[in-house]
């Protein structure tokens, strides 16, 4: 069996900033494991441009923001493991002379085969995946040509073979909509996008430059009715659905197309972490963590869309970094000292927020706390109450699910609350 | 000229076929899809029934118990994945427990063995989720849940491997009677060339179009309507939330849905019972699936609907005479049905197939082979293997190493044994159903792209003819600026 302080379960994003992170903060003992065939995760398949704008300042692709990690992984000569799955991960019971559980995490590939490595720390980082069209319980046929937009995504854009001639999209996820434009460009004739809430989920910016720069209509509150076809998609039929988001009977509108892509939601991978005992928020569908992004198995780091799905790749690296370095921490100094935690609790239009506990004596100066809301606010601000204390109320013109916001909590102000039993982020009206 | 030609590589046609590839004969099989199992056997509650719900006295109800006699044997010849999980009808307290005691009557008369009625006591002991409204229920513990797909392999690639030719793609568009038999007038739906088929005897296994071929050779007509099942499947999550396949007492608002496990570990609820016009209309309904979670709430509490997976519907082949109809035509001879086999018909395929081997026999006169192979191994599951074991495998074939399916957990091995074994995988749905690649939360969103590279390596074969399920099921239709 293989020791290592810190095994990092996924290569994309998060994962290669987490290592980055940790290695700059004193551990030299990493292992990176990736199921893909390179590092960079889906980064690999988005070939659009718009990252790393808070980064690096620039506007990067998918691919080039993803190198600029890979580099500094491999500059620091952190070791990784690609076509590599991880099958399970186990907190032992034991603890060591300073605190800290070891991890047995088991994986396997065509030249090692199943084994076992044992860690101090582990950090998730698998991502997420795609609702499915049976997840969505759309009737119908079950014909070839229905695909969630990230698998028509990795055909067009790493395959570099066509899904379809016509296409309809369900979903107005970011994924959807730049499937919208990358089929256009290749030379398919995307019809309309239809979306289940009278909001989009995806950008801003991506409505635009995907959908309004080509002429692509967008009907909200729209779903698919049903879908024709034996063997391929044939027609596909659309209905505008009412305030219950069930479909108004006399809307439907049938459009003939070979293809339906899926861009409606992803979800948290977390089957090997719910194998791991680790608690799960059934709001975001990924691990419940501290102000250290520390899950509930001690010692188990997580960051990245495997915690919450992000819309910028940007505050996914932000987070990993954390992670890292938190994770450096624990391999360091050992299990934090049972601190104080309090409770943050999302109410009133704030449906969650990551992380969902703080330790104000362990946490760093300022600490970002992450949240979306439920539905779309004009004119509101964003509230926090340290118990029934007001300490802070921002102003913001527009709040759409589809864009995280976030509230920066400060440990000095903290520091003013000892006898604090919990946070409150609201979303409130603005006087 | 064949000894015997089977119409229908579903459960039925491959069962007769295995049980025929016993005798010295010539067979062939031949079905219209581009793989076995495509029709009502793949869509359907994947049961094995105790075999108590038949009229007493009904080729159902003997067929159903004599089925499931035999399963325990086949699962272990053929490698087939069967628990016997125990089967419950249970009766709400708006209900009259004296339908539960003719059902009793009727399994006992159908010579269904241990069966009785359980009181809510002992009964919340056995599945604590039933609904609050439960009273008592039939268990019968001979019930059993079975891959149906892997059953009808396992028949077919038995018989392929036992000599029987098996004709995929080709459809039977019409029977005429000759001097010495029949011919059969086909069509190859992939290449769209013609053949004739001759055969002394020709059995009828086409499902819910089986009232077409008899109507062909026979004046005594048969007449199939389709009745939809929809269903939904959820994820494995949901899996234990029963362990019995729990049925619902049927009362004047319907036969009820069943709440089961699968034998690979899902949550299966439906069916729903709507009859068709169109015998290929295997499409799911919003109200179909919108009723499924609250039936089946009647019988079990918090079902979890959201953990829906995917959902499908399949076509039950309804008889008007409601009833199995099997046997030689009295005026076609050597033409023998195996039609209306609606359920109890996968619980029965094995009986079926045995008792349409047993008639072709006697007509042909036919001899027992010397060199049957009554085993066959199915596609090896590394991760019933402990770790030793598997990674010598892995040593030997270092493609049990990679996973391509992450829901399930499916290793490349498993999919090169799914393509390369006898009557092997064509189609993304043909390894889906041999290797459950495909089957999981995510439903083939990863995997797909890579199942289709091993499909254009091992056939080898152009990406651009992988079909999902056969010809017009294509996947992808050219290369990028060039469609």
């Amino acid at each position: 069996m293989k020791n290592y302080d810190l095994v990092i379960v996924g290569g994309g994003p998060a994962g290669l900033a987490a290592a980055v992170s940790a290695r700059d903060h004193g551990i030299d003992s990493i292992l990176i494991i990736e199921r893909d065939k390179e590092l960079g995760g889906i980064l690999n398949q988005c070939i659009h441009n718009g990252f790393g704008l808070h980064t690096f300042k620039e506007e990067l692709t998918g691919p080039e923001y993803a190198s600029r990690f890979i580099e500094q992984v491999e500059e620091r000569g952190i070791e990784y493991k690609l076509n590599t799955m991880v099958m399970d991960i186990a907190a032992s019971d034991a603890s060591s002379a300073n605190g800290t559980v070891t991890k047995t995490v088991t994986a396997m590939n065509r030249e090692d085969g199943m084994f076992e490595i044992q860690a101090k720390s582990v950090i998730l980082a698998m991502g997420c995946r795609e609702r499915s069209r049976g997840a969505l319980n759309i009737p119908g046929y079950r014909p070839a040509g229905i695909f969630s937009a990230g698998t028509a995504q990795r055909l067009v854009n790493m395959e570099g073979y066509m899904p379809g001639r016509e296409v309809v999209i369900l979903g107005s996820g970011d994924i959807g909509l730049i499937m919208a434009r990358r089929m256009t460009l290749e030379g398919a004739k995307v019809k309309v996008v239809a979306e289940l809430m009278p909001y989009s989920g995806g950008l801003k910016r991506n409505i635009v430059q995907c959908l309004d720069d080509f002429g692509i209509p967008l009907k909200l509150s729209h779903t698919v009715v049903d879908i024709e076809g034996k063997n391929r998609v044939e027609a596909v039929t659309i209905a505008e659905v009412g305030p219950d988001r069930k479909p108004i009977p006399g809307t439907e509108e049938r459009y003939t197309c070979d293809t339906l892509l899926l861009s409606c939601g992803l979800i948290p991978e977390n089957e090997l972490s719910r194998s791991a005992g680790i608690d799960i928020n059934p709001v975001t569908s990924g691990p419940v963590v501290n102000d250290s992004l520390e899950t509930s198995v001690d010692g188990i780091f997580a960051c990245g869309n495997v915690l919450h799905v992000h819309d910028l790749v940007d505050y996914v690296s932000q987070e990993a970094t954390a992670a890292g370095k938190n994770a450096a921490a624990y391999i360091t100094n050992g299990a934090a000292k049972d601190a104080k935690s309090v409770e943050i609790f999302p109410v009133d239009g704030v449906r969650y927020t990551v992380p969902k506990y703080i330790r104000p004596a362990e946490m760093d100066d300022t600490l970002t706390v992450r949240f979306r809301v439920d539905a779309v606010y004009k004119n509101c601000s964003i509230a926090t109450y340290f118990d029934d204390t007001l300490i802070s109320r921002r102003k913001r013109p527009v709040m759409a699910p589809g864009e995280m916001e976030q509230v920066i909590l400060d440990k000095k102000k903290l520091g003013e609350f000892p006898d604090l039993s919990k946070i409150t982020i609201r979303i409130e009206e603005s006087v | 000229m064949y000894d015997v030609a089977i119409i229908g590589a579903g459960v039925i046609g491959s069962a007769i076929a295995r049980e025929l590839s016993r005798f010295d004969a010539s067979i062939c099989v031949i079905e219209r899809e581009e793989d076995v199992c495509c029709g009502t056997s793949k869509a359907n509650s994947a049961i094995i029934h105790a075999g108590f719900d038949a009229t007493p006295g009904s080729l159902k109800a003997r067929l159903n118990v004599r089925g499931n006699e035999m399963m325990d044997q086949l699962a272990k010849d053929l490698d087939i994945p069967f628990k016997r999980n125990g089967s419950l009808v249970v009766c709400t307290k708006d209900q009259d427990r004296a339908g539960l005691d003719i059902l009793l009557e009727k399994g006992k008369k159908n010579g269904v063995p241990d069966l009785r009625i359980l009181e809510r006591d002992e009964l919340m002991r056995l599945e604590p989720n039933l609904s609050d409204d439960v009273t008592c229920a039939l268990y019968a513990p001979t019930g059993g849940i079975v891959c149906p797909f892997h059953m009808t392999m396992a028949f077919a690639e038995n018989a392929f491997t036992n000599g029987v030719s098996f004709f995929l793609n080709t459809k039977v568009t019409s029977i005429s009677k000759t001097a010495d038999g029949y011919e059969l007038a086909a069509i190859h739906t992939d290449t769209e060339e013609s053949e004739t088929f001759k055969a002394k005897v020709v059995i009828n296994a086409a499902g819910v179009h089986s009232d077409e071929f008899n109507n062909m050779v026979s004046s005594r007509r048969l007449h199939i309507t389709a009745r939809k099942g929809e269903y939904c499947l959820l994820d494995k999550e949901a899996g234990t939330h029963v362990s019995h396949t729990v049925f619902q007492l049927p009362s004047k608002m319907g036969k009820g849905v069943l709440v089961s496990p699968t034998v690979h570990g899902n949550l299966l609820v439906g069916p729903t019972a709507v009859d068709v016009s169109d015998k290929e209309a295997v499409n799911t309904t919003q109200e179909g699936l919108d009723s499924l979670g609250v039936t089946a709430s009647l019988s079990v509490k918090n079902v979890p609907m959201r953990q829906v997976i995917t959902s499908f519907a399949g076509l039950r082949a309804h008889e008007d005479g409601g009833d199995f109809v099997i046997g030689e035509v009295p005026d076609a001879k050597g033409f023998i049905n195996a039609a209306g086999i609606e359920s109890p018909g996968l619980s029965s395929a094995p009986a079926i197939g045995e008792m349409v081997a047993g008639i072709v026999k006697e007509l042909l006169n036919l001899s027992a082979k010397s060199d049957f192979i009554a085993t066959r191994k199915g596609i090896l599951r590394p991760e019933t293997l402990s770790m030793e074991e598997r990674n010598q495998l892995i040593k030997e074939h270092p493609e049990y190493g990679n996973i391509i399916c992450r829901c399930e957990m499916i290793t490349e091995g498993e999919i090169m044994d799914a393509i390369h074994r006898p009557l092997g995988a064509r189609s993304l749905d043909g390894v889906k159903r041999r290797t459950r690649a495909g089957m999981g939360r995510c439903q083939a969103g990863f995997c797909s792209p890579r199942t289709m590279e091993i499909l254009e390596r091992e056939i080898p074969m152009s990406m651009f003819d992988i079909t999902k399920n056969g010809v017009g099921g294509e996947i992808v239709i050219g290369t990028n600026k060039e469609i």
